[in-house]
């Protein structure tokens, strides 16, 4: 069976700043992986990596086989099978909700007017925002636009859809609202890489979970593994850090 | 504490001769003072019937007219518009080959924009009109005046508008141009459908404060010299006045060009505020 996402050997500076020093790992078709780890421990750059956003300095990406590092790979056709959601949602300001998930099916994929529509009232409807078509993403909501933004994303038909801390600029109240849709859309079997550090969904949706620290994979495994039982200091402490932020200068617990 | 204890000074607080109201009073009752005296004194000193003769004159005002807008006020319009047309793409050209990776473009685009920024207007507009013609023997603009005032106002607002399309371009934030590529769009698609129509949103205002500079900047294409068929607003207004020795058309020219910058500045001002609100 060809891996879904197949990272060899990923290595990424920026300048003299090593940030990822080596990162192996797969994500199998219709699995969730959840990255967890400490800000800049590299886990948004490793993301960035995969669809190439950032360039590897050594190392290969391989996605559904096919490698994207190659020297002669065409990026933008091969991109199409990632869909990417951002922290900051990055939806088009100048669009409407609806037009944010048409314009790349209708300028990359060439579909016509209709059906990009028909998809993305589709998509708009799954992610519970249809009723916000019209809007522009300035009058929306943190939620909704990044709920439109997984519509775009998922209006792509990508194989794999990757997750940037998707709510880590909401409000508390909206986290909720972003979350469910992503769970539904692993519970219908999306391949699925999140960076986040929403711990309880990664314990309750994530199939594997990476926890990353220094620009190397420290832990990975099951959460109930990695979560529930981690094995490496580094895991345990930074578990301690945000399982109970109000406690953070005490000793790690003892699990 | 250093000022030796104010705080620990109990009692009422002093008071001066004068409450901070009375004196707010005075000082504003000696401005208006001073207001109408120099007001006053204006008034007395001018010679009222000279001002008018030469300033306000109805007989010269009404020979004015319907020239001045016939001719003077339809050729500002049209030197300004085309010019200004012609100078947005070449600006919007200029601006993308400026933020280009080939290095020759952006050296290409550089010296463009240091030289018809650096240069005055008008040194411009004396190349064109009348070096050009003489050194290029034959070659004819098309649509004489009209094509070479366009060609001289766009080469000059080009430069400026260049810059004000590369401070918008850099003003859209990069998660935008990520956004797309991860949607698979190539760098010339991101650059076209999301860069550029919102870096132009931002640059609305300024974009219109040119137009308003571009307006003004038309009074000097009378340098190229054209019958009186193409004159414009300045030119119309000093011909008149050159010949009567009286100063009303060009009063009457500056009212015009006022009746076309002054609504510009107002829709600058009320962009800016709406873009302050957020909505664009």
């Amino acid at each position: 069976m060809t891996h879904a996402v197949q990272l060899v050997g990923l290595h990424k500076s920026f300048g003299d700043l090593e940030v990822l020093k080596g990162i192996d790992f797969t994500v199998e078709p219709g699995q969730v992986v959840c990255v967890i780890g400490p800000s800049g421990s590299g886990k948004s750059t490793l993301l960035r990596c995969v669809n190439l956003l950032e360039q590897p300095t050594a190392g290969q990406v391989f996605v559904g086989g096919a490698e994207l590092t190659h020297i002669d790979v065409d990026i933008d056709a091969a991109r199409r099978k990632l869909g990417m959601v951002f922290q900051q949602f990055n939806l088009f300001g100048h669009l409407s909700a609806l037009d944010n998930v048409t314009i790349a099916q209708r300028r990359v994929l060439k579909r016509g007017k209709r059906a990009a529509a028909e998809v993305a009232m589709r998509n708009l409807e799954k992610v519970g925002v249809a009723d916000k078509a019209k809007q522009y993403p300035a009058q929306l909501s943190g939620g909704q636009q990044q709920r439109v933004a997984i519509a775009r994303a998922l209006s792509m038909d990508p194989a794999v859809m990757l997750f940037d801390e998707p709510t880590s600029a909401l409000d508390p109240e909206l986290v909720g609202d972003v979350l469910s849709v992503m769970r539904q859309l692993a519970d219908e079997g999306m391949t699925m890489l999140v960076v986040t550090h929403e711990m309880q969904f990664a314990r309750e949706v994530a199939d594997v979970v990476l926890f990353m620290d220094e620009g190397v994979v420290v832990e990975q495994g099951a959460p109930a593994r990695v979560i529930g039982n981690p094995q490496h200091e580094r895991t345990k402490m930074f578990l301690h850090r945000v399982l109970n932020p109000t406690h953070a200068d005490e000793a790690a617990a003892p699990s | 504490m250093t000022t030796n204890g104010t705080v620990a000074e109990a009692g009422p607080a002093p008071r001066a001769r004068l409450s901070p109201r009375k004196r707010k009073k005075i000082s504003l009752a000696i401005q208006y003072a001073v207001f109408a005296v120099v007001i006053a004194v204006v008034v007395l000193i001018a010679d009222w019937k000279s001002i008018q003769h030469v300033f306000l004159n109805v007989d010269e005002a009404k020979k004015a007219f319907p020239g001045i807008i016939t001719v003077g006020l339809k050729n500002t319009i049209i030197y300004t518009v085309s010019g200004y047309v012609l100078g947005f793409f070449l600006g919007l050209v200029v601006a993308l080959m400026r933020l280009s990776d080939v290095m020759p473009y952006r050296a290409v685009a550089l010296i463009y924009i240091e030289i018809f920024r650096g240069l005055p207007a008008i040194v411009v507009f004396m190349i064109l009109g009348f070096g050009v013609p003489i050194a290029f023997e034959g070659f004819e603009m098309p649509h004489d005046p009209y094509g070479t005032v366009a060609l001289a106002l766009g080469l000059v607002s080009a430069a400026y508008l260049a810059e004000t399309f590369r401070a918008g371009i850099q003003a859209v934030p990069r998660g935008q141009a990520e956004a797309a590529r991860s949607l698979g769009m190539s760098q010339g698609r991101a650059t076209f459908s999301i860069i550029i129509p919102q870096a132009i949103r931002i640059v609305i205002p300024p974009l219109t404060n040119e137009l308003i500079l571009l307006f003004k900047d038309s009074s000097l294409v009378f340098v190229i010299g054209f019958t009186l068929s193409g004159y414009e607003l300045f030119k119309f207004g000093e011909s008149l006045s050159t010949q009567t020795g009286n100063s009303t058309p060009m009063i009457l020219a500056g009212f015009f060009y006022l009746c076309l910058t002054v609504p510009l500045g107002y829709v600058v001002r009320k962009l800016e505020a709406k873009q302050k609100r957020g909505r664009v």
